[in-house]
């Protein structure tokens, strides 16, 4: 049984302007010890995902379908029990570390809690665990952060904090939600080796959100490709970064610059912008921007189907196809 | 927008609120659709019309005038049969229509001071915040200087100095409340003098009070009109303050919070002399608040 | 902090020195001189007053004289009171004002604030509709015409309470004029806090509290109120102001012998001296009320507090 299995997830928000579907017909796994990378652009659907994971879609969404966490059904679970798993077994680590944390409450206080709730440790006992996790990421004096308030620490700082903080109660899950974007690049890549140490030691489970192939390279093992609330593909990093089958996958893939690229040629993007949700767009929601799109783009959605041993694809193209086509542009 | 692919758009959030923005409907059509959406505001329009339409017209529905006295029939209580329909007080004066011109009175100076403290206001935060720099940052200070300093008794010891006149109490009003506006008006300049279309008016060669008056100004309309509407509740409210001290207009003439006063002094044998001013005047600032608070809604929804 | 105290410290004289500045040349530009009335002054009391202002010296020494008497705490003799001086009668009846004012403020902040908080956990259900409705009313209907209502339906028809009068400050005829001094600023307070709880409500932090698995009511108390008092708590001071003005029109309908009520009596006499020197008070004592609520938030607010 895997740790967290997704099933059908459909998520729906009811606004002034109608229904929007955020996310349609989802389906993934992970498992202990497993580090699972959604890629999407923003509005892509990945971020509601994870909230309703949680439990804490905004209060017009709705999420329909299974989200199964060791066997049983979150979307189900009453909010009471979400309680006990949230911050115990599945934690959260926030995109934005300035505003994540209390500006009111000493980083002490914001630590303690989660144990003296989760394990109803004494006020000493919390916070002497507080401290050996402050130390376990690498706070420098963490003895005398401990009752410092959010605002005297630095962004990075404050992430490794937010890490800390998820890591208290040893989670078998942690939902990392771009974790990394507003931090610089050097503080980028120490936190994601912490992160992949905190996976190798604890065999922790990781989802890890973000739109930087990068990240996804460093650390994950498993990637989903996100397009306006569906999956494109679905794959190992093998798979995704050697052999990407959906044009959107690739696109994403040329966006990135590399060392290598010659001056003075431009950087690749991806013409136009991801759709608007209250559109309803027929056939492949990506066909617009397709450089690849045929007729029947256009006509039918493509199913997700598998091309390769645990390598799914939604594109009607076969990746001969999308070769030829390319080597064609490029002579 | 009938095409789907979209290369100018922001880029799409899935977030509810941003949902609204992306049919490029315009600001104006959006506002109006909001506050005409807004039950609360509609019907605060549509009773606030009504006050303004009695208090002008009101008065020829009836027989009296607001300073005749009634001397056999003082303290009579409202009656359609007399024409005495709010009653009388205690010299007989009618109360409908003294109470409608109590109304002229303070809808007037409502509107008038309002209007005074808007063109100050106006006129001094767009100065400061186009001009800026230090100029700017005295202008500012003199402004903080005078927030903290209690007006009411100002306006209350100018009042016991000079005698009560009608024109020194919407000057005196006016004067103190331009403060908001001042500082409103100076934030929306400064965020709106580094925008293209100012900086292309400036590199044409167009001359600073023009740039003020035809790009400026003209922008800051939505604030301005909020400003309005709970502007002048607020000064109806001092100027009934006044009044209720005996220190506003001065007899014959009236005002609601001068009718209050008499009314209060009165209510035990005629507690229509309350009631009726009271009502009024409660019920216009309730619907110049209601109509203030629609339209802030309304011009900026961020907070639904 | 001591710097920041002593910062805002600093920032109250400009103010202090325009409020008495004011006060001074507003009676001085009075027509026909500050002294001059309808009825004749017995001359022992005008040589007084020539005497104490010094009405002969050019307007600048005049004025000179006075912003020293008034740093020294010196307001003058009272106009209309022969026998007490400026100082003697707001020491009379400040106290009075005080404990009504401060009671109307602490009122406002504990019903204001939960109707407030409150509200926006129930957003858009007929508990908020209610309470916004309420405080609508609050705002809308001045506190002139809330204390005659008052007393006609408490004090005339329903005969539970006195109508007005002081009594020494005994608890029954206090109720009335506190609640009419309140209620205005209860209906500020609550939306000031509605507001304030609906944007915390939608903060990260308070995200990342329910991630933590925290229950809702710890949410609020431990991570909500806080942040959600502190605009209330800035409200504080603009909040005194008005409670210092209303206490002007309440004092004279309920008949209490409070500063206010000689502010008005005052006023209505032409007592010159009296209304500048309690109008001078008023100033200092919103000054000294607008630094208390800045140290105060200074001290909640720990940006503030450890910068």
């Amino acid at each position: 049984m895997s740790l967290l299995e997704v099933k059908n997830l459909n998520i729906e928000f009811t606004t002034l302007d109608g229904v929007v579907n955020a996310v349609n017909n989802l389906n993934f796994a992970v498992d202990k010890g497993e580090a699972l990378g959604i890629v999407g652009e923003s509005g892509s659907g990945k971020s509601q995902t994870i909230l309703s994971i949680m439990g804490l879609l905004a209060s017009n969404g709705r999420a329909t379908g299974e989200i199964l966490f060791k066997g049983q059904d979150l979307l189900k679970t009453p909010e009471k029990e979400m309680n006990r798993i949230r911050g115990k077994q599945i934690a959260m680590i926030f995109q934005d570390p300035m505003t994540s944390l209390n500006p009111y409450l000493r980083i002490s206080t914001q630590m303690t809690e989660v144990l003296r709730l989760h394990e109803g440790c004494s006020k000493a006992e919390a916070r002497k665990r507080a401290l050996e996790m402050l130390d376990l990421v690498k706070i420098p004096d963490a003895k005398n952060r401990l009752d410092r308030y959010p605002h005297e620490f630095s962004g990075g700082m404050r992430q490794r904090v937010v890490i800390a903080m998820a890591l208290l109660c040893r989670p078998e899950l942690i939902i990392a939600d771009e974790p990394t974007t507003a931090l610089d690049v050097t503080v980028q890549a120490q936190i994601l080796r912490l992160l992949e140490d905190i996976r190798q030691e604890f065999n922790t489970g990781i989802i890890m959100i973000t739109h930087d192939l990068g990240v996804v390279a460093t650390i994950c093992d498993q990637v989903l490709v996100m397009y306006s609330g569906a999956v494109m593909e679905r794959g190992s990093l093998q798979d995704i970064f050697k052999r990407p089958l959906n044009p959107y996958t690739r696109g994403l893939l040329h966006s990135v610059p590399l060392p290598d690229q010659s001056r003075g040629e431009p950087l690749y993007s991806i013409p136009g912008n991801p759709p608007n949700m209250l559109q309803k767009i027929q056939g492949c929601a990506f066909n617009p921007r397709c450089e690849f799109s045929s007729e029947r783009c256009f006509q039918s959605k493509p199913e997700l189907i598998e091309a390769g041993p645990g390598h799914w694809k939604a594109c009607y193209r076969e990746s001969g196809e999308l070769e030829a086509f390319e080597r064609g542009k490029v002579s | 927008m009938s095409s789907i692919i979209q290369t100018d758009a922001a880029p799409t959030q899935i977030f509810p609120e941003d949902a609204e923005v992306l049919k490029g409907r315009s600001l104006w059509d959006d506002a109006r659709n909001r506050l005409l959406n807004n039950k609360a505001a509609v019907t605060a329009m549509i009773v606030l019309g009504a006050i303004v339409l009695l208090v002008i017209f009101g008065p020829l529905l009836s027989p009296f005038s607001y300073d005749y006295p009634d001397w056999d029939n003082i303290y009579e209580p409202p009656s359609v049969g007399d024409a005495h329909y709010f009653g009388t007080d205690s010299i007989g004066r009618d109360l409908f229509v003294r109470t409608l011109y109590g109304g002229r009175v303070s809808l007037m100076v409502g509107v008038v001071a309002t209007i005074v403290s808007l063109l100050i206001g106006v006129a001094y935060g767009a100065t400061a915040g186009y001009l800026g720099g230090r100029v700017d940052n005295i202008m500012m200070r003199i402004v903080d200087v005078l927030y903290t300093v209690p007006f009411m008794f100002f306006v209350i010891l100018l009042m016991v100095v000079f005698g009560r006149h009608l024109i020194l109490i919407f000057v005196a009003i006016g004067a103190i409340n331009w403060l908001d506006m001042a500082r409103i008006v100076r934030g929306q300049t400064l965020s709106l003098k580094h925008r293209e279309f100012i900086e292309a008016a400036e590199a044409g060669g167009v001359s600073t009070p023009n740039i003020i008056r035809r790009h400026i100004v003209p922008n800051l309309l939505g604030v301005v009109i909020v400003y309005i509407t709970l502007t002048i509740p607020q000064v109806i409210l001092i100027e009934s303050f006044l009044s209720f001290l005996g220190l506003g207009v001065q007899e014959p003439l009236t005002s609601w919070g001068a009718l209050v006063n008499e009314g209060a002094e009165d209510m035990e044998t005629a507690p229509w002399s309350l009631i009726f001013p009271a009502v009024f005047l409660a019920a216009t600032l309730f619907c110049f608040n209601f109509i203030g608070d629609g339209l802030r809604d309304a011009l900026d929804p961020k907070d639904r | 902090m001591p710097s920041y105290i002593l910062k805002r410290l600093l920032s109250a004289i400009p103010t202090i020195f325009v409020i008495i500045s004011l006060a001074f040349f507003l009676i001085r530009a009075a027509p026909g001189g500050p002294f001059d009335t309808d009825r004749a002054l017995p001359p022992e009391v005008e040589a007084n007053l020539n005497a104490k202002y010094h009405l002969d010296d050019p307007l600048v020494v005049q004025y000179g004289r006075y912003l020293w008497d008034v740093l020294r705490g010196d307001l003058g003799p009272s106009f209309q009171y022969r026998d007490f001086t400026v100082n003697e009668l707001i020491a009379s009846g400040f106290p009075v004002s005080l404990r009504l004012g401060l009671s109307a403020v602490l009122l406002a902040m504990v019903i204001g604030g939960a109707a407030g908080i409150i509200a926006a956990l129930r957003q858009n259900t007929a508990t908020d509709y209610g309470v916004m409705s309420f405080a609508m009313l609050g705002i809308s209907i001045p506190n002139f015409v809330v204390a005659p209502l008052l007393i006609m339906i408490f004090a005339v028809n329903l005969g539970w309470l006195p109508a007005g009068g002081w009594n020494d400050g005994a608890f029954k005829n206090t109720i009335l004029p506190i609640v009419s001094l309140a209620l205005l600023q209860v209906a500020f307070v609550a939306r000031i806090a509605r507001g304030a709880m609906i944007e915390v409500l939608r903060s990260n932090y308070i995200r990342t509290a329910r991630a933590k698995g925290l229950p809702g009511w710890q949410i609020i108390l431990k991570h909500g109120i806080k942040p959600a008092m502190l605009p209330v708590v800035s409200y504080l001071g603009p909040a005194a102001a008005a409670v210092i003005t209303g206490s002007v029109v309440i004092e004279q309908i309920y008949g209490i012998p409070g500063l206010g009520r000689h502010f008005v009596q005052g006023a209505l006499n032409r007592d010159y001296t009296l209304v500048m020197g309690v109008v001078i008070f008023y100033g200092f004592l919103i000054i000294a009320f607008n630094l208390l609520v800045d140290i105060i938030y200074a001290w909640l607010d720990p940006k503030v507090r450890y910068s």
